[in-house]
């Protein structure tokens, strides 16, 4: 198994590979299955925000350790438009589409560290950490 | 993936199949809502025991066919949502507000054949 997978993201059967795929990478992990489902709806979300807003990007999974710890770090990259406003994109409800706006706040509570970067015209990156209980 | 819609009676009984993109999903939506007029049904269960997850999109997607069924006349049932889903959606602020929902397909069509349900009550 390697430690660090990259999947391309343009169309909605690319969410579905990706939460597959961190499924598969972090499954050797001590995860319950409850957090596996965590990690592979966090990773819909994001990956979802990549086919709305910037049309394509990509998800880069990386197993990462802290001490003995260990977890799955998933980084969600696009070069789309940007977010104007990460402090209401990051509010429940807010959404420049049609969605329930609850992608990224709701992201945010499945994962144990979450980081934001956005700058307009440039693109969105998103990394995420879920570790090892 | 796409998912089976099964006619039983007056019931449709739409499975809703593991890998199922958001395009998938949707014309499970349009195409409940096309069957339900064509067979004059007055339920419809979905059932969700294979959907490994849940997330805004396939929420917002269940919703719109819970209203929908209902404009028609009919009730629709969500069931077998599994645990570590459940435990998700919360998480995540997805609550599925005004859909009924029922622990397996058994309970689901128990609940259709009962007493009316009231929507929301539930």
């Amino acid at each position: 198994m390697s430690a660090e997978l990259v999947v391309q993201i343009r169309v909605d059967a690319d969410v579905l590979l990706a939460r597959q795929k961190a499924r598969e990478m972090a499954k050797p992990l001590r995860f319950s299955a409850s957090e596996l489902t965590l990690i592979a709806t966090a990773i819909s979300e994001v990956a979802r925000n990549i086919v709305t807003y910037a049309k394509r990007g990509q998800i880069m999974l990386r197993l990462v350790s802290r001490g003995r710890r260990r977890g799955i770090r998933v980084v969600a990259q696009d070069e789309g438009p940007g977010i104007a406003d990460i402090n209401r994109a990051m509010e429940d409800g807010f959404s420049t589409s049609s969605s329930l706006g609850l992608g990224l706040p709701g992201s945010k509570r499945l994962m144990d560290e979450f980081d934001i970067v956005s700058a307009l015209g440039k693109g969105t990156t998103v990394t995420m950490t879920k570790w090892e209980r | 993936m796409r998912a089976s819609i099964l006619k039983q009676g007056s019931v449709l009984i739409a499975s809703v199949q593991g890998s199922m993109t958001d395009a998938d999903l949707a014309q499970m939506r349009d195409e409940l809502v096309l069957d339900v007029r064509r067979h004059r049904s007055t339920g419809v269960i979905v059932d969700v025991t294979m959907l490994e997850v849940m997330d805004s999109f396939a929420a917002r997607t269940l919703r719109g066919i819970t209203q929908m069924i209902k404009l028609l006349g009919a009730t629709s049932i969500v069931v077998g949502i599994q645990p570590e889903v459940a435990f998700s959606m919360v998480q995540l602020g997805l609550t599925l507000e005004g859909t009924n929902t029922a622990l397996d397909l058994e309970e689901g069509l128990a609940l259709l054949k009962g007493p009316r349900i009231d929507h929301h009550e539930r």
